[in-house]
């Protein structure tokens, strides 16, 4: 059956081939920092390294990852850059996967010499590179909303100041839950670290308010069909709260209403379920007078302040959240203020520290562990903020919202406080 | 929900993953029968059946069902065309040598995924289905009064998923009489059984090859136009069912229509019943483990033929 061709391929020859290929490579990048190396390092760009989910299941996240990032190195820039210094980002595509993701800090920190690193959504990913960014001693700037920063689990080089994380989003939305849906829920979270999280937290802070969890629907992040999970979901439910992401979560939305029909629970989500998509998508109905959280309104609310406005601008954001150029690419606009604000806290931090190369890292992590205010303003469009330098994680407002003929109306803004929660750690007592 | 109409909920369920399966794996399956190509890029026309499907329904815009019906048309045209270009342009060039086909392929699975994000983008898109009422369903309990119906809570299914229940059974069925009961398939299963006899014979087998290509990778895609109205179109949506398909033709042995069938059947139905009672890691599992058991007690599958 088998012919030989004449010219067949050998083993021998391909493993030869591909020797002198990764050969080639390995020299042709390493080429360049030789170069690099003979400039004076201060005299040159300040370098971030943005990892970026370009591909993988994070993708959509990712692309408006960057649009932010390049929005606010362009107005630091515009502005003057960072200590009279030019802002670069210097782009590596993390696929969304945790080993890949510890790989490009490694290159960020020793082939494109960057001052420091900056990134991620997936909390999978942070998991899997914080620990090669305190090796090589490289700031490691987090947008990711998960705990695992606050919970002492990864380093003094490893910061998340620009976005919340979930222990403290889902404490602070508990009594609105409790006091205006219902005090029986059910949960659905996909089943990893991010979910877990919710779980976790979620369950404590609605048993604090006297709510109860009446079940936890763990879904696997691959899965794509989610009819057969909904039958687990007890009578008794007076409130479905949902967390999804990845490429499957408008089906589940979709399939959760297709499941129940008029006769359903209340139901308060998470946006991530929907980040992305639009709500006019086919099948989406029936989300109407649902509950979400929101990290960042998406929709322009009447009260829209002057920050939120240049923000959008900047960014190039519409009213409904989605693209100026095509008004069927929604953003992420729940997360992605995230990396708006990091940027320019790492600026701060820079000029506070008169950062000058990467001898300087320790100096520019103890300037951002000594902010604590972080005023509502152009630099921090999403609202007032406060730093816990000792935990290496900020507090922030939480939104509310309730979809009203379609669009995402703000009912509830939560305190700053309401997310506060005891230090579980303190970074600044570890050794650099 | 009570353990009876979760299980009828579960197997509807897990009818509509076979039947989709079916249609993709059955694709895989004629490919490798006639060609003795192992397409690992099969899962990308799969992916690009969809993504086709959301630019054709969107173009049109008209009314969803006329989308639809577009898309059904043109979506799987299209993939064949590509899928006949690829034939010509790489797997004759390396002359459908078995080691080098399954590289090409590989290196072909990524070209189609990364050119679909570099231009569709990394979004989720949704295609509105041409119709999609939500039917309740009852149940029957013997009670005090002999048999019961009721409607319990939650159990229902949409009329869409079963019409994509029942088109895969059309298409399929359709399928079998073009293999069996035309010349065109008369001429495939020539090219199967001895190619160099059936050249002899004035069979173009070169064609063939390209056109059988074309209608696996068109099969794929039919597949997925049926079931992007249920989940989205995205650009890595190829690589499960791909896994899948490969289960499929292992358990109902390469080649083997009839097979085929019947392991998507069984791996379907599988998949939605042990994920739901037990969990999905379990149902990957127990796939996993029919597949080393067919290979170790029938390595030619459930219906295939041993080699001579």
């Amino acid at each position: 059956m088998t012919k030989t061709p004449k010219n067949a391929f050998t083993r021998r020859g391909l493993l030869k081939s591909i020797g002198a290929g990764a050969g080639v490579a390995a020299a042709t990048n390493f080429m360049p920092d030789v170069a690099r190396f003979a400039h004076a390092q201060s005299a040159g760009p300040i370098k971030v390294g943005f990892q970026m989910h370009a591909t993988g299941i994070g993708a959509s996240y990712g692309r408006w990852y960057d649009r932010t990032t390049q929005a606010a190195a362009k107005r630091i820039n515009d502005m003057g850059g960072i200590n009279g210094r030019e802002l670069e980002i210097v782009t590596e595509d993390d696929g969304t996967d945790p080993k890949r993701g510890a790989e490009v800090v490694e290159k960020f920190a020793t082939q494109h010499n960057c001052d420091i690193a900056f990134g991620t959504l997936f909390s999978h990913v942070v998991y899997g590179s914080a620990p090669r960014a305190g090796e090589l001693k490289i700031p490691y700037f987090v947008v990711s909303e998960g705990h695992h920063v606050a919970s002492g689990k990864l380093n003094r080089y490893t910061l998340q100041p620009g976005i919340t994380d979930v222990k403290s989003q889902v404490q602070a939305m508990a009594p609105f839950v409790s006091e205006n849906l219902g005090k029986k829920i059910t949960m659905i979270y996909p089943d990893f670290a991010f979910g877990h999280d919710h779980r976790d937290y979620f369950t404590a802070a609605i048993e604090a308010q006297g709510g109860e969890v009446v079940a936890s629907i763990p879904i696997p992040p691959t899965e794509t069909s989610f009819t057969k999970y909904f039958p687990n979901i007890p009578r008794e439910t007076e409130v479905l709260y949902h967390v999804m992401v990845g490429p499957g979560v408008l089906t589940f939305v979709k399939e959760l209403g297709e499941f129940f029909g008029d006769q359903g629970p209340q139901l308060f989500g998470f946006i991530d379920s929907l980040e992305a998509v639009s709500f006019g998508s086919p099948g989406l109905e029936f989300l109407e007078g649902s509950y979400f959280w929101e990290g960042n309104p998406r929709h322009v609310q009447a009260d829209q302040s002057e920050h939120d406005k240049m923000y959008r601008a900047a960014v190039g954001v519409n009213e409904m959240g989605a693209s100026v150029d095509d008004p069927k690419d929604v953003s992420t606009y729940a997360h992605m203020f995230g990396c708006w604000e990091t940027l320019n806290i790492v600026k701060a931090g820079m000029e506070a520290a008169g950062y000058a190369g990467p001898d300087d890292r320790a100096a520019l992590i103890e300037a951002v562990e000594a902010m604590t205010d972080m005023p509502h303003s152009d630099d921090h469009p999403q609202g007032h903020k406060v730093f816990n330098g000792k935990t290496h994680q900020t507090f922030g407002h939480q939104y509310i919202s309730k979809v009203t003929d379609g669009k995402l109306m703000v009912q509830h803004t939560t305190s700053v406080e309401d997310g506060m929660y005891e230090d579980e750690v303190d970074y600044t007592t570890m050794s650099f | 929900m009570d353990f009876g109409p979760h299980l009828m909920l579960a197997s509807l369920e897990g009818a509509v993953t076979a039947a989709i399966l079916a249609l993709t794996a059955m694709g895989l399956s004629i490919v490798f029968g006639v060609m003795r190509v192992v397409n690992v890029a099969h899962g990308e026309f799969y992916m690009l059946g969809a993504v086709l499907a959301w630019v054709v329904a969107s173009m049109v815009g008209a009314s969803p069902a006329l989308g639809f019906v577009a898309a059904l048309v043109v979506a799987p045209l299209i993939v064949g065309c590509i899928a006949v270009v690829a034939d010509r342009v790489i797997l004759q060039r390396v002359e459908y040598d078995p080691d080098r086909t399954i590289v090409a392929t590989i290196g072909l699975l990524y070209i189609i995924q990364q050119t679909t994000l570099m231009t569709f983008g990394p979004d989720a898109r949704p295609v509105e289905p041409p119709f999609n009422d939500r039917l309740a369903l009852p149940w029957f309990e013997l009670g005090e009064s002999g048999f019961e119906m009721f409607w319990p809570w939650g159990l229902s299914i949409t009329s869409y998923k079963l019409f994509v229940i029942f088109a895969a059974m059309a298409i399929l069925t359709a399928l079998w009489l073009l293999m069996t009961r035309s010349k065109a398939g008369l001429i495939m299963r020539a090219t199967q059984q001895d190619s160099e006899t059936a050249q002899a014979f004035g069979i173009p087998v070169g064609r063939v090859y390209s056109y059988v290509f074309g209608l696996g990778a068109g099969l794929a895609a039919v597949g997925a136009v049926l079931v992007v109205p249920i989940q989205q179109a995205h650009y890595l949506m190829g690589h499960d069912p791909l896994l899948l398909s490969f289960i499929v033709v292992i358990i109902g042995g390469l080649g083997s229509l009839p097979g085929t069938v019947i392991a998507a059947f069984l791996i379907g139905m599988s998949d939605g019943i042990i994920s739901v009672f037990f969990t999905p890691t379990l149902a990957k599992i127990f796939a996993t483990l029919v597949v080393a058991l067919v290979l170790v007690f029938r390595p030619q599958g459930l219906l295939g033929r041993v080699e001579r």
